[in-house]
């Protein structure tokens, strides 16, 4: 202990004692003492170690958030649509943030043909609307906004892995002769979409997303 | 790489990947146990500010190119959308401006440290040669940097220096159609500059990686310029000179951030604020400051090639420079003549970059032909007389005297 004590005395504190420091740890086997296995040069790796690790984070933080989003994508958050020039049975695609959106003019069979389908028979029961509250159910009503059902709007985007369905095809629409009308097939991998954009069979697991959406007058929507 | 390799795998994994990739031993034995002069000063402790530059510009430039476009039509807007819009785009721009401006600060020091202490003197004249290569390449590098931004001082820049090959006897003029892609300088050639600041830094990086090889074979040099006698001359790299170069590398980063947080367009040029006008020359060009001396040289000479050959000419005498200088003793510090003529040749470079910056006319050129003269008077004449007539004052017999003679030694630890 004593021998331990003296030998630490004699460190300068202004000079580099590491093998100083060694030899005293080799030569000390009468003690394991606190003191010697602890001391004010830990105290300072440990220090600036930690100033040099917040520092390093601080300085790492910009060029992670330069990858998101910048002020020119965000400016592009919201489309003006005007619903008059489409007609009955006709669909429009837009592009918004980058994405499609179906505006769909839907036929009253397609509307009757989604409102007959029980809520037990979906794969997907969650609206999947930003104008409905979360987990409200995925009838026909909660797919559109304020009540206004001959209009679907949603992200033309397929809920499995991000392909563009098309629209009119799939087991799921409205069957008149040899032609369908509404519902929507994925090609990708086979995803099948009812008149109401819900999913109905396929590896997709959640219905056609809504995006948040109001209208302005009776025959324009703003997206976003 | 010579050293010490006492690397023994402790875990079985290390001793399992020494058996297939030495890896930890080259660490171990070249970055943490490589016995190095203990007398070295703050001077020395810019090869690893060089090369924190190095991966800084290497960084901030990637992140950069993820949102600049080489197009005429759009790269000077890209860059304002990176000021403007990118989310710390205004930063990350700014430190790579100013980190251009630093890596440079950083690089003059650097040779003339080596210039003072004799660094490129047998065993080190290989490393001393790939220095001035990665000079070289950083220059390239930087110029075609300046270029990216498209603005007024970027694209006449980029004209005048492109026109220097046009000087070469016969083929310049086809050199710089090849230069040009083009008959002026246009978007072929930004994008090819693009292409080429981007590959550059990469071959930038392989040349340090030759450069520290070429470093660890002989060892560092030191102030005193005397061999290593033994290991009572050395300390391990780690942890004496990482502490002393991260210290180092601290205060030399504040310098860098007071330059992009205070001020960071006053190592630019105001106009190139402005949109590259291919029909209009802004009154005054000048290149970026790290240009300056070698701009005078090339003005000073009332012809055209031999201007540009003054200029290349002023960077590529240093590849010979191991060779000019005839003295045996390395470091300056020895050498009381020399040491008068260091400082001198100093000023000269120094006022060759004033001089660049002022306009060509009057004055100003006679002076830049003085001081061109001077400088080649230096590599030409002076460095290898004066090592056949100096007589050196006496060196001291090995590094640990020299430390034991300047100051009294601190108490000893047992």
């Amino acid at each position: 202990m004593a021998n331990a004590k003296t030998a630490r005395v004699n460190v300068p504190n202004g000079g580099f004692p590491l093998s100083a420091l060694a030899a005293t740890r080799g030569n000390n086997n009468v003690s394991t003492a606190v003191h010697a296995d602890v001391n004010r040069r830990d105290f300072l790796f440990i220090a600036t170690g930690a100033v040099a690790t917040v520092g390093a984070a601080l300085t790492a933080w910009p060029f992670i958030s330069q990858m998101n989003p910048d002020a020119s994508v965000l400016a592009l958050a919201t489309i003006e649509v005007d619903l008059a020039p489409i007609a009955e049975g006709q669909e429009i695609t837009l592009k918004w943030r980058g994405n499609p959106v179906f505006v769909r003019h839907r036929t009253a069979k397609e509307i009757e043909q989604a409102k007959a389908v029980k809520l037990e028979e979906l794969k997907d029961p969650v609206a999947r609307s930003a104008n409905v509250k979360d987990g409200d159910p995925a009838t026909d009503e909660n797919r559109v906004v304020g009540g206004k059902e001959t209009f679907l709007v949603m992200m033309g985007v397929c809920t499995h892995l991000g392909c563009v369905p098309f629209g009119n095809q799939g087991d799921y629409g409205v069957v008149e002769g040899n032609t369908t009308l509404g519902g929507w097939f994925c090609p990708c991998h086979g995803s099948h979409y009812d008149t109401a954009g819900r999913i109905r069979r396929g590896p997709a697991p959640e219905n056609l997303f809504v995006p948040k959406y109001e209208y302005l007058s009776d025959t324009r929507i703003l997206i976003g | 790489m010579s050293g010490p390799s006492n690397y023994q795998p402790k875990s079985a994994f290390g001793k399992w990947m020494h058996e297939r990739l030495p890896v930890m031993e080259l660490v171990q034995g070249q970055l943490m146990d490589f016995p190095t002069p203990k007398n070295l000063n703050y001077w020395w402790t810019f090869g690893g500010i060089l090369a924190v530059m190095l991966v800084a510009q290497l960084i901030t430039g990637i992140v950069l190119a993820m949102h600049y476009t080489a197009h005429v039509d759009m790269a000077f807007d890209s860059v304002e959308h990176i000021m403007r819009d990118v989310n710390y785009g205004w930063l990350l721009r700014y430190l790579h401006a100013n980190g251009a401006s630093m890596f440079f600060i950083a690089v003059y020091v650097h040779i003339f440290r080596g210039m003072y202490y004799g660094s490129y003197k047998a065993p080190r004249e290989v490393l001393w040669m790939i220095g001035v290569l990665i000079y070289l390449v950083m220059m390239a590098t930087a110029f075609m940097g300046y270029v990216l931004p498209w603005g007024q001082m970027s694209f006449w820049g980029a004209k005048v220096i492109t026109n220097l090959f046009s000087a070469i006897p016969f083929v310049g003029e086809s050199v710089t159609t090849w230069l040009w892609g083009g008959y002026s300088v246009d978007n072929p050639t930004l994008n090819r500059f693009f292409s080429l600041h981007y590959l550059l830094p990469f071959v930038l990086a392989g040349l340090v990686g030759l450069h520290i090889w070429a470093l660890h074979v002989p060892g560092n040099g030191n102030p005193t310029g005397v061999n290593v006698r033994g290991s009572q001359d050395t300390v391990p790299f780690h942890p004496y000179y990482t502490m002393k170069d991260g210290f180092a590398i601290v205060v030399f980063l504040i310098l860098f951030a007071a330059f992009t947080f205070f001020a960071p367009n006053y190592l630019g040029h105001a106009i190139n604020y402005l949109p590259a006008n291919p029909l209009v020359t802004p009154a005054h060009i000048v290149p970026e400051w790290y240009y300056l001396p070698f701009y005078a040289i090339l003005r000073a000479i009332p012809d055209k090639l031999l201007g540009v050959i003054a200029m290349f000419g002023s960077i590529l005498i240093l590849f010979v420079l191991p060779w000019l200088d005839t003295s045996r003793v390395r470091s300056g510090t020895y050498r009381p003549i020399f040491k008068q003529f260091f400082w001198v040749f100093v000023l000269v470079c120094i006022g060759l970059g004033y001089l660049g910056s002022k306009p060509a006319e009057g004055g100003y050129v006679f002076w830049a032909r003085i001081l061109t003269a001077y400088y080649f008077i230096h590599f030409l004449v002076i460095l290898p007389l004066l090592g056949l007539l100096e007589s050196p004052k006496p060196l001291p017999p090995s590094i640990s005297d020299a430390v034991l003679a300047k100051k009294k030694p601190l108490a000893p630890a047992e």
